[in-house]
């Protein structure tokens, strides 16, 4: 009995270890501002004797749920809007390799709140904070930054368009089918 | 509790009908239920019967006992299946040719109403709830561009799914004023508890004042503090997914929230709109409903009063 | 080719017949211990672990029940937030219907076909254990991921687009949907062993029309699986390929279409009621002619309703979707299947109640379990009516009503029988009898528990209540008979726990049950309790329906057949005479190898599409294994086919 408890004991902690930060969903959000420690650098030259490199984790970084909750804001906040679906257009490219500020969460992050020379707007204070760590965390998969297993897949959320199958939808009877555009 | 008091006069049953669909279901319902109770409680005095007596029966007379009641069966399965066709016809057969035409978008977790009309500046666009006039057919259209939802409003008519890609129709009467609970009845994420919503059935005159008290823009704030609210809606995350006509927040994201303190509930029928709940649901909304959409706000006490005051304005 | 030859047993000396023993027991021996587990192919060892295995499955799900039910105990409750509900609520559904109902219903086939139909194991024995152990995988892999938090959360029906890429992040889905995929392969595999082994391996004089009716439900059973399962794992492997390399079969904006998920699932999801009900049925039949010590009333439409039930089950899986809004002329067509079915049901009910009219039955533990069968079994199959006609399914669909039927249906027409067919042939099973008096206690318990759970959420569901909800609001009124299907709840699971204590505790203290406790008909009785690794000393042979109610006092026996190697006799498919021999295998590990490749190459593919090609390598060297040619027993068979 003793081996049996123990035996279930061990099991349990495996699974507790196994239980991954990927499949969490915490929806209780952030603390309105998380604190910033240290700017995070874009460069390594430095004046003087070199401080050790800092990045950041972003807090959703490997979390699926947020992932696609970022995906979501993504294209509901109109990001979608100048960086199209991460191949840019109005904006730059978010699927390539490279990183105009930089592409640590930290830097992501605050490119979002602050903004950007030539276009980028600034977030701060209309998008909750927690949202925005969010976006980033999407943002970051579209290059490949992120774990695999925690991306997104495809999206199904472009306007849905009627499937080839489905018939129309019987005109009211009685008069003609009414089309308020 | 007063709030317990709003919510709860809604009616919310399929036994309870109020319009002539619900009461076509109903009626077929009654017939089912009635004729299945015989059948039960034969087939159990059967096996009673059976299991008391104690003499052998003939075999012949078995054989016919049994074809009997095979051939009865099918009988009453003949009947039931012309008294379901039947009701099926008379429900496809509500129209009119000037319905009062509803828009319903499902959305996770919400419900999107629209009144359609053919002039853009007429049309109505509201949350979670439905008014609609006694006694006229209303055509209800269904979308929805997330997932797979059900309309069902048990006191009028039947479900119907709301299915990405496939825009539905539905037809409803309501036959008696009164205050209707619907639900989604399609399972759709986290928040299918909560996902319901109203039908408010009211005379024609009654509704008539409704829609074009809905047509209007916001009230412009009547007080400093409302309009400190109005400047904090607007600046804030608020307007990023909230629209209130008349003012600069025009997002699509959330309900529109133009005539919110003419609604009932919160949070798709969750909540009883009262400044209280109101509040918390700002404040704190995935604690109410975890998972929904709407974020946590960090306001002050005053800033939170502010935004009240406005809201509560939106008439 | 050799033909059985037939001999007369009284003329069969006592010696011969020991030294025959020694050496049939040195040939069908089973290896003991961890290696015995491993490598076992002999199907009473297996159907036995089929059993354990669902029962084990069984209890997890009932436990996930029971939390729900205390969840939905109070309103606005907060013990299981919605995210834990969710995954409880799948976890729940795909448990019971894929690894406890359909596993047990054909572990209790594997276990007791080859002995009713008076053979000495499965056609195919190796295939036989590597079905287990890819359904033992799929279990373990659905609770790996419940306990890892990463418990499928889109229901046990999965509709796209939810469980779609975007509405689904993670890994959830993807676990869900190969756990389909093993226990698909389990069961088409259990499937197509058990129809060749009814085809062809029925002893001599066993024609079709005198096959015992259990035997019927697995063979029409077995036959729906290989027909059913395909749709599904279409569907699970398309969802598989939306999520996991960005195809669009369910996409509604790029021309998929959400609707072709519902069609492919409920092809397969309504079969599978029958799949799971339709081996009761026969479970019943062998209980009320064991207890009646009578015939079953009419074998013919006995026969006949089975085989109805097993074609029109595949015509009604619209039923499940008329809330899509369909025409109406379609809608009529499903409408009338759904009535039509309940005319092979209710042929089935009158048949028993003539078989019990008059008999004076003994009242046992399977047979209370039978009248508790029928009492739950007829409302369920009476609301099913209900929900076959448009109109009211448009009210009462995903409503606690439906909640209410399926588990009248699914517990009443399934786990009633289950739990008497148990008690029935535990006994042969183990060589000891269960306690009357404890089975009485948990047929009532489990009885009055059941029934206090589930009829008053028909009810809920006329008032409005919608399934799959984590919780509802006071004002709505439902709190009250929720609590009482809670308590109810605990009752049924009392009630589950009593039949387990009882089946526990006979193995070890029951009264020793004998060849024929029962006084039963079918050929299992007539061999030791616990069966012989052989089954039979002899193979039977048979005269009549039941087969050992109509034994004559000098009825033959097969001989012939060489003890020194694993033969078993072939018949032919329409009268069961003798026909050839065959020769299988005995024990080997590569069934469980291969079950191993294929449960690697599975949960690779969940996260990299590579692990398919990883994963083909260790299956193929498994399956080279599993195939190289035995040389000198396929001559044997060759060179007499010959001569």
């Amino acid at each position: 009995m003793r081996r049996l408890a123990t035996g279930l004991c061990a099991l349990a902690l495996t699974f507790a270890a196994l239980a991954c930060e990927r499949e969490e969903r915490r929806f209780q959000t952030l603390p309105a501002k998380s604190a910033r420690a240290q700017p995070v650098r874009l460069t390594t030259l430095q004046p003087g004797q070199s401080l050790p490199a800092r990045s950041g984790h972003g807090p959703y970084d490997e979390n699926a749920w947020a992932i696609s909750e970022g995906e979501r804001l993504f294209n509901q906040y109109n990001c979608s809007g100048c960086h199209f679906h991460g191949g840019g257009g109005i904006g730059p490219p978010l699927m390539d390799a490279k990183w105009i500020y930089g592409s640590d969460p930290q830097n992501i992050y605050d490119t979002i709140v602050e903004g950007r020379p030539n276009g980028m707007p600034s977030y701060g204070g209309h998008v909750p904070d927690d949202q925005i760590w969010k976006i980033e965390a999407y943002v970051r998969t579209l290059s490949g930054l992120a774990p695999k297993a925690a991306e997104p897949d495809r999206s199904d959320q472009m306007e849905a368009r009627r499937s080839e199958q489905a018939t129309s939808p019987a005109a009211p009877r009685g008069q003609k089918a009414e089309h308020p555009q | 509790m007063s709030w317990t008091c709003l919510l709860a006069f809604a009616g919310h049953s399929a036994l309870d009908p109020a319009g002539p669909q619900a009461a076509r279901i109903g009626d077929l319902w009654w017939l089912m239920f009635w004729v299945c109770s015989a059948v039960f409680l034969l087939v159990m005095a059967a096996l009673a019967a059976g299991l008391v007596r104690e003499e052998e029966p003939a075999r012949r007379r078995m054989n016919r006992v049994v074809t009997g009641a095979v051939i009865a069966t099918a009988l009453i399965l003949f009947v039931f299946l012309f008294a379901s066709t039947g009701t099926g016809r008379a429900l496809a057969s509500l129209s009119s040719a000037d319905p009062v035409s509803v828009e319903v978008t499902g959305h996770q977790w919400w419900w999107e109403v629209q009144y359609l009309d053919p002039v853009l500046a007429q049309r109505v666009t509201t949350a979670n709830e439905i008014h609609i006039p006694v006694g006229r057919p209303i055509r209800i259209r269904t979308v929805s561009h997330d997932v797979i939802h059900s309309f069902w409003v048990p006191n009028l008519h039947g479900k119907h799914d709301l299915i990405p890609g496939y825009d539905g129709e539905l037809w409803l009467q309501a036959d008696r004023p009164g205050v209707y609970r619907g639900q989604c009845a399609e399972f759709c994420g986290h928040q299918h508890a909560h996902m319901a919503f109203l039908v408010v059935a009211e005379s024609p005159a009654r509704f008539a004042g409704w829609l074009a008290a809905q047509r209007q823009s916001a009230s412009p704030p009547a007080t400093p503090l409302a309009q400190r609210g109005h400047d904090l809606f607007v600046q804030l995350q608020c307007a990023l997914c909230h629209t209130v006509q008349g003012t600069d927040a025009n997002g699509r994201i959330g309900p529109d929230l133009t005539h919110l303190a003419s609604r009932r509930t919160l949070a798709a029928g969750t909540l009883p709109n009262t400044p209280g709940h109101l509040a918390g649901w700002i404040v704190d909304s995935q604690t109410l409903k975890p998972s929904n959409p709407m974020p946590a706000t960090s306001l002050g006490s005053n800033d939170l009063e502010a935004l009240l005051a406005f809201l509560d304005g939106l008439k | 080719m050799s033909v059985a030859e037939v001999e007369d047993v009284g003329y069969a000396g006592e010696n011969a017949d020991a030294e025959e023993r020694r050496r049939l027991e040195r040939t069908w021996w089973s290896p003991k211990g961890l290696r015995g587990w491993l490598t076992d192919v002999d199907h009473k060892a297996i159907g036995k672990r089929y059993v354990g295995t669902a029962l084990v499955f069984f209890a997890l799900g009932g436990i996930e029940a029971l939390l729900m039910r205390l969840q939905l105990a109070r309103p606005e409750a907060r013990l299981i937030g919605p995210d834990r509900y969710d995954q409880l609520f799948t976890v729940h559904g795909s448990t019971m219907m894929f690894l406890f109902a359909v596993p047990i219903m054909l572990g209790m086939g594997t276990y007791l076909v080859p002995l009713m139909i008076g053979t000495r194991n499965l056609a195919f024995p190796r295939l036989n254990a590597f079905s287990y152990w890819v359904y033992v995988a799929g279990g373990l892999l659905l609770y790996a991921g419940l306990f890892t938090n990463t418990g499928p959360d889109a229901g046990w029906f999965a509709y796209v687009p939810l469980s779609g890429p975007a509405f689904s992040p993670g890994k959830r889905v993807d676990i869900w949907a190969q756990m389909i995929t093993f226990t698909e392969i389990s069961s088409l595999a259990v499937a197509v062993n058990l129809i060749t082994t009814i085809f062809k391996h029925r002893a001599p004089g066993m024609s079709l029309n005198r096959v015992p009716l259990f035997v019927w439900s697995q063979l029409v059973t077995s036959f729906m699986v290989v027909f059913a399962m395909p749709a599904v794992m279409l569907c699970s492997l398309m969802l598989a390929l939306d999520r996991l390399v960005d195809t669009h079969f369910f996409n509604p904006s790029e021309g998929g279409d959400a609707l072709l998920w519902q069609h492919l699932f409920w092809f397969f999801g309504h079969p599978e009621v029958y799949i799971i009900f339709i081996p009761a049925l026969g479970m019943v039949s062998s209980i009320i002619a064991a207890s009646t010590r009578r015939e079953v009333f009419g074998y013919l439409p006995m026969v006949m309703s089975l085989v109805a039930t097993g074609f029109i089950g595949f015509g009604l899986w619209v039923h499940h979707m008329f809330a899509t809004g369909l025409p109406q002329l379609g809608a009529s067509f499903f409408t009338a299947a759904s009535l039509m079915i309940a005319i092979p049901s209710g042929t089935q009910i009158f048949c028993w109640l003539a078989t019990l009219w008059g008999s004076r039955p003994r009242f046992t533990t399977p047979l209370l379990y039978v009248l508790g069968f029928f009492f739950v079994f007829v409302i369920g199959g009476l609301t099913g009516v209900m929900l076959g006609s448009v109109p009211l399914d448009l009210q009462v669909h995903d409503t606690f009503f439906v909640v209410a039927h399926f588990h009248y249906v699914l517990i009443g027409g399934a786990v009633f029988p289950l739990l008497g067919g148990l008690s029935f042939w535990l006994p042969k099973m183990t060589g000891r009898r269960l306690s009357e008096r404890l089975g009485r206690l948990s047929f009532w318990l489990v009885f009055v528990g059941f029934n206090v759970t589930f009829f008053p959420m028909h009810q809920l569901g006329l008032q409005g209540m919608p399934r799959r909800v984590y919780t509802y609001l006071p004002e709505t009124g439902w709190g009250d008979l929720n609590l009482l299907a809670t308590i109810g709840a605990g009752i049924l699971g009392l009630g589950v726990l009593v039949f387990v204590v009882n089946a526990l505790q006979s193995l070890r203290h029951g009264e020793m049950a004998g060849d024929d406790p029962w006084g039963a008909d079918t050929l299992e009785w007539s061999t030791s309790s616990p069966p012989p690794s052989y089954n039979f000393l002899r193979l039977p042979t048979v005269a009549g329906r039941y087969a050992l109610w109509s034994r004559r006092d000098d009825q033959p026996e097969v001989t012939g057949l060489r003890s020194d190697r694993r033969e078993m006799l072939v018949t032919n498919l329409l009268d069961a005479e003798p026909d050839h021999r065959d020769v299988l295998p005995g024990p080997t590990i590569w069934p469980f190898i291969l079950a191993c490749g294929v449960a690697m190459t599975f949960i690779y593919a969940i996260f990299n599409p590579w692990g398919f090609v990883v994963g083909a390598v260790p299956c193929a060297v498994a399956l080279i294994a599993w195939f190289w040619p035995r040389g000198d027993m396929d001559r044997d068979v060759i060179m007499e086919k010959r001569s």
